[in-house]
Order: structure tokens, then sequence, then C-alpha cells
């Protein structure tokens, strides 16, 4: 029989609800997966048994009163972005070492109220700055598909944690693809919603304009069911909105949709060819079911990436100015002046990519180049926004690779930012025009997962994901356990 | 380079008022911090944690809207807020939550001593927190304490265009400032509470000319008095300076009280870059013009126009109107004096002369000070013995009832015959004075009487019962 472990939320329901699984059971095969497998894969910076235990048994007392919801004992995989209250939560940096929040994301809660069990906090990019996990202050995380690979990122801890069995899905969240790409470089599905879908409280900002947090899963439909729990208005975050999220047709397939292939997301730098393959057959699949595949071009997506890598850090070199060693996490308590302190601290806590993108973003902002860099830049993503506006007027959504690579050797990239980089160039687009956007698994190649991504008109996650269900029932790639060797 | 003396002062006044209202600007704090333990009035937004995010107060915006209207400001069709970059250990996220190029309001004015002073900008911001330094002071504490009650207070920020030209026209700016903010209901505006904080950029030229000299920004300011000395003393120190062949240094000084001088705190050769940029956490706002209407049209009678009626229908002079009109309360107070029937032109020499000049002037209920008032028009009690009491009335609280009771004025001939034929007798070189022509020397013989009868005597009786007997 399948493992416990290897199930989706959708398999698993029914047994939790007719008692013949109980949720403690399920989280002891989690655990004892974990066990076994991230000493290898490393997804998780910590885990919270204790936590999860309770909940697990809170979850049984629900099923047994016949109180239980759709994901009342799941067990979950939490970006170590997202506050869980009383639980050390880092942002993957030494510089937040110690850091319990006395609070809780509002996604998080959600998940709280919805019964869901808590694992523990997965490894990621040191404040979601990177496309590898590699930038984490504590340990790179490895692909469960290979281990000498990169899961992606920077949501790579959650995405290689259902990847590998470790969780039944994780939350990660998405900046400029750092739901979407790991979880095509680990074969799983992972959403990102339309900006302000999901509020932002308790997620450690790297970006405000571009974050937001989504679901990573085994299925479609998981993803589905995780954001409906998550979504909806929030009176602590100003920018999240309250419009109707109606996920109840995912069925209904594809037949008469018509589907933008915008020609420069297949030429740009990097692109394999195996990817390019694997991402056509699936488009051919899709036709086959009865889409409408139609020409479509987003004429500035050259200057996307220029553009996300002014705004992203320049909202990022204001937002961690919080952590200067004053009030919680590391001091540097020999620095001899304020100054000093600040100096010190920011220099041993953050690591050189956070540096970086803090010098970018505070240069971008300065006074005598606001004008040439962050306006220029403000510009260029209503110019992006405009693109997608016209190309939606055509299809009802956009399909597309979702990386331009499957994933690559740990360290291949570490001495090339700007390579880096190019790992976010055909995600980073839905973050500036805010869209929903889906990654699933279409058919490997060398052996490695490749993602499709589905990107729709803003508020409309129930076409991204309808697409989406289309192509996995028509026989796509279906999202697997990693057997992890 | 002009004499000695022929500068004239240019100032522009920057002030930070905290509004009234009941929580904080970005989250649900209690605004009412004075007074409670260091941190204990805080919650995860204005202690800037980590992944935390603001929301807007609206009663804020309203208030700040009400002041800027009440200014007379344009108020703008939509606006924003910006970030401002700075690191500060009172400023827990590393930057301040403002408004940069698109303010709630611009272009306004405010009559100060009968002239209109340009007001460039009313805006919302949040306030810091406070640092508290073991020992006296910054340099030579050994280490400072963050105390963040007052971070994410509501901060109206009033900016003024540079038209007032003496150290009097900035306090009464700031004083007249504090009137609209209390009529409105906007904040108390207290400034020894630090409810309404004033800085003035003050600079000097020579008289006629039209450019602007370099000019000093004035901050530790804590009452109407210290601004008014600080501007003063600033004036006099460009003028030494530039009189001496230096120049005018373009920085902040800070104002000392005890040393009754300003000092160089930060030199503004190097302008720190704040890196402002729109706050992506708080969408831009827009206002309806319905809202703007039914703001406008619930403002409350301002000090102005208040002044302009104590003048018209109380008789005031321009002097007791301003004085009396500047504040909410204290008008409120005379206008209920006078419903209450005592006669407007003594009730308001009693309130300016004899109460405002008291620490809390108003702590006396106005029922009692209109029965003091009754005793005193109706000469049942003589000026004195009405000090007297009110002395009593603010220390003890008692009812003037009780308070006047057994003092009664001497209004009897009859009764102060003894006295003064006493006075006259001890006084022999007075009474030979006046019989000489100088009539003033009944004044002392007066003071005589009032002493001998330990000031209940009507002063009036006794002058007429003396100059009978002296002209006799």
């Amino acid at each position: 029989m399948t493992q416990l472990y290897a199930l989706t939320i959708g398999e698993l329901a029914p047994l939790l609800r007719d008692r013949e699984i109980s949720a403690v059971e399920l989280l002891d095969a989690h655990l004892r997966r974990i066990e076994a497998v991230d000493p290898k894969v490393k997804a998780y910076l910590r885990l919270t048994p204790d936590l999860a235990r309770a909940q697990a048994a809170d979850a049984d007392r629900l099923f047994q009163a016949g109180a239980a919801g759709p994901l009342t004992g799941i067990p979950v995989a939490i970006k170590d972005v997202l506050c869980v209250e009383g639980v050390e939560t880092t942002a993957g940096s030494k510089i937040l070492a110690g850091f319990k929040p006395p609070y809780e994301a509002t996604a998080i809660a959600r998940l709280r109220a919805a019964g869901c069990v808590f694992l523990g906090m997965t490894n990621c990019d040191e404040f979601a700055m990177g496309s590898s996990t590699e930038n984490s202050g504590f340990f790179p995380t490895h692909n469960p598909w290979s281990l000498d690979k990169v899961p992606g990122g920077s949501s790579g801890g959650s995405a290689a944690a259902v990847a590998a069995g470790e969780a039944v899905f994780g939350l990660g969240t998405d900046t400029g693809g750092s739901i979407r790409q790991p979880a095509a470089l680990c074969g799983v599905v992972g959403m990102k919603p339309t900006y302000g879908r999901v509020s932002r409280y308790g997620l450690i900002a790297f970006a405000s304009s571009l974050d937001q947090i989504g679901p990573l899963a085994r299925s479609v439909t998981d993803a589905a069911l995780v954001l409906s729990a998550v979504a909806g208005p929030d009176p602590n975050d100003s920018t999240c909105f309250d419009r109707p999220l109606d996920l109840s047709q995912l069925e209904a397939g594809v037949r008469g949709m018509r589907l933008g292939v915008p020609k420069e997301y297949f030429e740009v730098a990097g692109m394999q060819a195996g990817v390019r393959e694997s991402v056509e057959q699936a488009l051919a699949a899709l036709e086959g079911t009865g889409a409408e595949l139609v020409d479509v071009t987003l004429p500035h997506t050259d200057y996307g990436l220029a553009a996300y890598y002014i705004i992203a850090p320049a909202e990022a070199s204001s937002n961690l100015a919080r952590f200067d060693g004053v009030k919680y996490g590391l001091r540097e308590a020999r620095a001899e002046s304020l100054m000093d302190t600040y100096l010190q601290t920011r220099r041993q806590g953050f690591g050189a990519e956070v540096r970086r993108r803090i010098m970018l973003g505070s240069y971008a902002l300065s006074s005598g180049y606001y004008d040439a860099y962050y306006l220029k830049a403000q510009k260029v993503r209503t110019l992006i926004k405009r693109d997608f506006d016209a190309a939606f007027e055509h299809c009802d959504a956009v399909v597309s690779a979702t990386s331009p690579t499957v994933a690559f050797e740990i360290g291949a990239k570490t001495g090339d930012p700007f390579a880096m980089y190019l790992n976010d160039v055909l995600t980073l687009g839905g973050n500036l025009a805010g869209l929903p956007g889906v990654s699933l698994p279409c058919a490997p190649a060398g052996g490695l997962p490749v993602g499709l991504q589905v990107l729709a008109p803003q508020f409309r996650e129930d076409v991204a994901l309808l697409v989406a269900r289309a192509y996995e029932q028509a026989g796509g790639a279906r999202a697997e356990v990693a057997r992890v060797a | 380079m002009p004499e000695a003396g022929d500068w004239e002062a240019v100032i522009g006044m920057e002030v930070h008022a905290h509004l009234k209202t009941a929580s904080k600007m970005f989250c649900g704090c209690s605004t009412d911090y004075l007074g409670k333990p260091p941190n204990s009035n805080v919650c995860p937004v204005c202690l800037g944690l980590p992944g935390v995010l603001p929301v807007i107060n609206r009663r804020a915006v309203e208030l700040c809207l009400k002041s800027a209207l009440a200014l007379n400001c344009e108020i703008q069709p939509s606006t924003k807020f910006d970030r401002k970059n700075y690191y500060y250990p009172d400023l827990p996220k590393g930057y301040q939550i403002s408004q940069y190029d698109l303010p709630m309001s611009r272009n306004g004015w405010l009559e100060v001593d009968g002239r209109r002073v340009g007001i460039t900008r009313v805006h919302l911001e949040e306030d810091t927190g406070r640092l508290v330094h073991a020992g006296d002071r910054l340099e030579s504490a050994d280490r400072s304490y963050v105390d963040l009650n007052r971070s994410g207070m509501p901060l109206m920020e009033v900016v003024s265009e540079p038209d007032l030209r003496s150290a009097a026209e900035a306090r009464d700016f700031a004083m007249a400032l504090r009137g609209i903010l209390r009529a409105v209901g906007a904040g108390e505006a207290d400034m020894e509470k630090g409810q309404l904080r004033s800085e003035a950029n003050v600079s000097i030229r020579p008289r006629g000319s039209e450019e602007l000299g370099v000019k000093t920004e004035l901050k530790n300011i804590n009452s109407f008095k210290a601004l008014f000395n600080a501007v003063e003393y600033e004036i006099k120190r460009q003028a030494r300076e530039l009189e001496a062949g230096r120049q005018v240094v373009q920085e902040t000084r800070g104002w000392s009280e005890p040393e009754r001088r300003t000092f160089s705190q930060r030199s503004k050769e190097v302008a720190q870059d704040y890196r402002y940029f729109p706050e992506p956490d708080l969408p831009p706002l827009a206002f309806a013009p319905a809202w703007i209407a039914e703001l406008r049209s619930s403002l409350p009678e301002l000090p102005a126009a208040r002044r302009e009626r104590l003048v018209s229908e109380s008789g005031l002079s321009e002097y007791q109107a301003r004085l009396l009109a500047g504040d909410l309360e204290v008008a409120d107070y005379f206008e209920e004096l006078v419903r209450r029937g005592l006669k407007a032109q003594p009730a308001a020499n009693w309130l300016i002369g004899e109460m405002l000049p008291r620490d809390e002037p108003l702590s006396v209920p106005v029922a009692e000070t209109a029965e003091l008032l009754k005793r005193l028009e109706a000469s049942a009690i003589n000026r004195e013995q009405a000090r007297a009491v009110l002395d009593q009335l603010y220390e003890t609280g008692k009812p003037v009832a009780e308070l006047a009771a057994g003092l009664e004025q001497i209004s009897d001939a009859g009764a102060l015959a003894d006295v003064i034929d006493a006075v006259l007798a001890a006084n022999p070189q007075a009474v030979a004075d006046f019989k000489a022509g100088k009539e003033a020397a009944v004044g002392p013989l007066v003071g005589k009487v009032m002493q001998a009868t330990g000031g209940s005597a009507n002063p009036k009786l006794a002058r007429d019962l003396l100059l009978e007997r002296l002209r006799r």
C-alpha cells in the first residue's frame, strides 16, 4: 500500500473522516519520514513536534466530534518567513536567530483554526532573497529528486519537504517566483495568488508590493483547498482585498478556452531545450483537450528583470532597516558606538546576497538617483502590467515554462548573482503585474522535474487553477513523492 | 554691512501636534501613554516587529483634515504615505511613515496678530519613541534606554511660510495654532506635555533686503515662553555673528532653558538623504468631496470669529478678546460667566488678571467663580477679599458660600468712624500734606484704614469718609 506520507489532502480526507487513520498516526508517519530523509534533504530548519502532537490530538477530537473541516489533521511545512506565535521564526537569517514572535501571521492563524498540524519551519533563502535556497543563513537544502541539485528558491525548503513526503503541503511566499520556481524544480504544484488575495500580516517582508503567500502541494485541488483556507480580507493588512474566490468549478475543463503563448517567454536567455520541449508537449496536451492556443506578445519582458531588481531591493532596503541590533535578534555587543553597533550587527547578521540587495536598493532610492532608477522601474512595471492586460484581451490565461532550466548543481551559480537572477525571468512578470500564477509538473527533462506555468488575470485564481487541473487530468505529469536516494 | 540693529528676522515654523485619537496612528494601542511604565503601551506594530503591517487610523485623518480646513488649506483630492528612512534607536522600523510629495493639504493661512501667515502644508505622520539616557547628559551617559510608548502616536505636521518677523510673532503663531487645534478638537496641544512641538527656522537679513539669509533650525523648545526666548536669542546671536564679520552656519540648534541660549546640535552641511519612497504597505487615499464638505460644515466657531464676536457682542477690547478667544475652554468659561448674568468687562478682567496667570486657571467650577463675582459686583466683599477667597477656592475647593461667610465688607460709616479717627491721629504728616494741597496723600491713609480693618473696609467708603474729614 502507498505510504501515508505520499498521499494528497484529497486522498487523506476520507481516511481521516472515516477514521481509518488518526491524525496522530498521520503525524507519526510524517515524523518518521522526516527522520529518515531530512538528514539528506535538509528541508527543515527546525521541527515543532510538541506543537504538532498537540494539534494532531486536537484534530482527532474534532473528528470524533464530527466537527472536522477539510484541512483538519493535515500536516503542513511552514516557510521560515511566516510568523508562528511562540515558535522561533528567522527568515532564514542569523540576524533573527532566537526570535520568537509574540503574534501570528494571519495565514498561519487561519491554518491553525482549520485544524492543520504544524510540522516545523522550512529552510529558505535569507529573507526570501534567492532562487536556490543556498542563500540560507544556516545551510542549503537539497533537491529530493537529485540530492546534489538545488531545490530552487526561495521557498526551497517547503517545496523539497512536499516533494520528499516530509509534509502533505507547504506554505511559501512568492516575490519574484519564490513559490513557482521551487515547485517547478521539485516537481510539485505551487500557487502564487493575486497580490492582495492573502494577507501579508506576519509575513517577514522582503518586497512589500510584490510578496504573496501561497501553497505548495502535490495536486492542483490540494493547492486550491489551501488557498481557500488562507485567502480573504484581513483588517490587519490594508493591501488585502475582499473579492470573491470561487474555486468550485476547477473540473470544468479547458474546452473553448484560449491559452496565450507568449513568444518572448520561449526565447529567454538560458532556456533549456528539454524544458522547452516538455512545455510544448504540455501545450499540445491542453490543445488536445479542447483549448485553443493563441500567440500573444509581452514586449517588455526584457526589461522586467531590471525593473524587478530595482523595485524589490529598494523596498527590501527599507524593510530590513529594522534589523539593527537594538530590539531583537542578533546584536554585536562589542561595538564601540551606535553606528558601530549598526554596522557590525548587520555585517555579521546578514549574508552576502542580502547585503548586496540592501546596497542596490539604497542606491536606487537615494537622492539624485531616484528618478533614474526607482521611478523608471515603476514606469516599466506599469508597461509590463499593460502588456499582460493587452495579452488577456486575446486569451484567458498565459502558459509558459516556469523556469528556463531544471534544477542545477548546488554551487553552480552562487558565484554569479546575475545568472541566478535569470532563474526568475519567467515568473517575476506575474509579481510585477500582481497576477495569480500556478506552476505544476509537466514531463521531466533528463530525469528532473519541469514546471508548466499558468498565469491568469488579476483575481482569477480560478482560471489559473482550472487550466492547471485540466492539464493534470489530461495525463500530464502528476506530482509524486521522490524516493530520496 | 548694516548698522547694529538694522536687521530683519525671517522666521518659518514647523509645528508637530499629537492628535486626540483613542488609538495610535497605525495600530490599536492607546494614545494615553504619558506616565506609563516604559514599553508597556506597545504592540507588535508600534514596536516594528518583523512582518507586521500598519493600518491607517481614520479618526486621525479626519482630525488632520479638520485642522487643515480650519487653517484655510486646500485639501488634496488624493494623498499617500511615504517612508522616511533613517536609523535611530527610537525609530523601531528604521523608517518613519510620513508624507512627502503628496501631503493631505496645502496653501492655507493662519491669522497672527492681525496678519495672515501662510501655511505651506499640513500632513500626517507617526511619532517616534523616546530615548532615556542614564545620567543627565547624552554625551556622558554610559547607557541609553529605549521607551516606545510614544512610538506610533498620530502626529500632524504644520509647516508655515517664512512670513513671521519677530520672536513675538513666532510665539503668537504657535499660540494661535494651539487655539485652532483645541477649537476643532484635534488635540490638547499642550507644549509642556510634548503634545505641541514647535521648531523655528530663523534667519536674518538687512532690513529692506529681499534675499534670505542662512537659517538655523531651533529645536527642544518646551513652552511658548521658551519659543519666544529661543527665537529672540537666536536673532541676536545671528546679528552678532554677522556684525563680527562671521557667517551663520546652517545647522540645528537646541534651546537650553537653564542656560537661556541656543547651542549647536547638528550641522546640516551634509544633508541627510531620507530615501523617501511611497509606503507600499498602505494604499493611496482619495477623499470623497462629500466627506470633505461634511467636515467643513462640522467645523466649530474658530478663534478669529469668536474674537470678533466677543468684541461686538460683549464689548471687550481687542486685547481682551484675543486673550480669551485664543483658548477654547477659556472662551467657553468666560461666556458662561456672562450667561450667568455677570457684566462682561469685569468678568473678563477678573479672568485675565486673577485666574489665567495661575497654574490650572479653570480648575475652579464656573458656578463658584460666578458666585464670587456676584458678591464682588454687589460690593458685598471688596476685591482684596475676593482675591483671598479665590486663593482658597483653588486650594480647598470649598464653595464660595462657605469661604466668604463672615467676610463682610464694612460699608457702614458709623462702624468705620473710630478707625478713621485713629488713622488720622496716627499720621499727622499725611494730614498736613493733604491740607497743603497734596491730595494724593489720601491714598496711603486709605491703605492704613484697610490695614486696620483687616481688609474688610469698603475702600471707596473709607476714602470718601477720609476726604470728608480732611476737608472739614
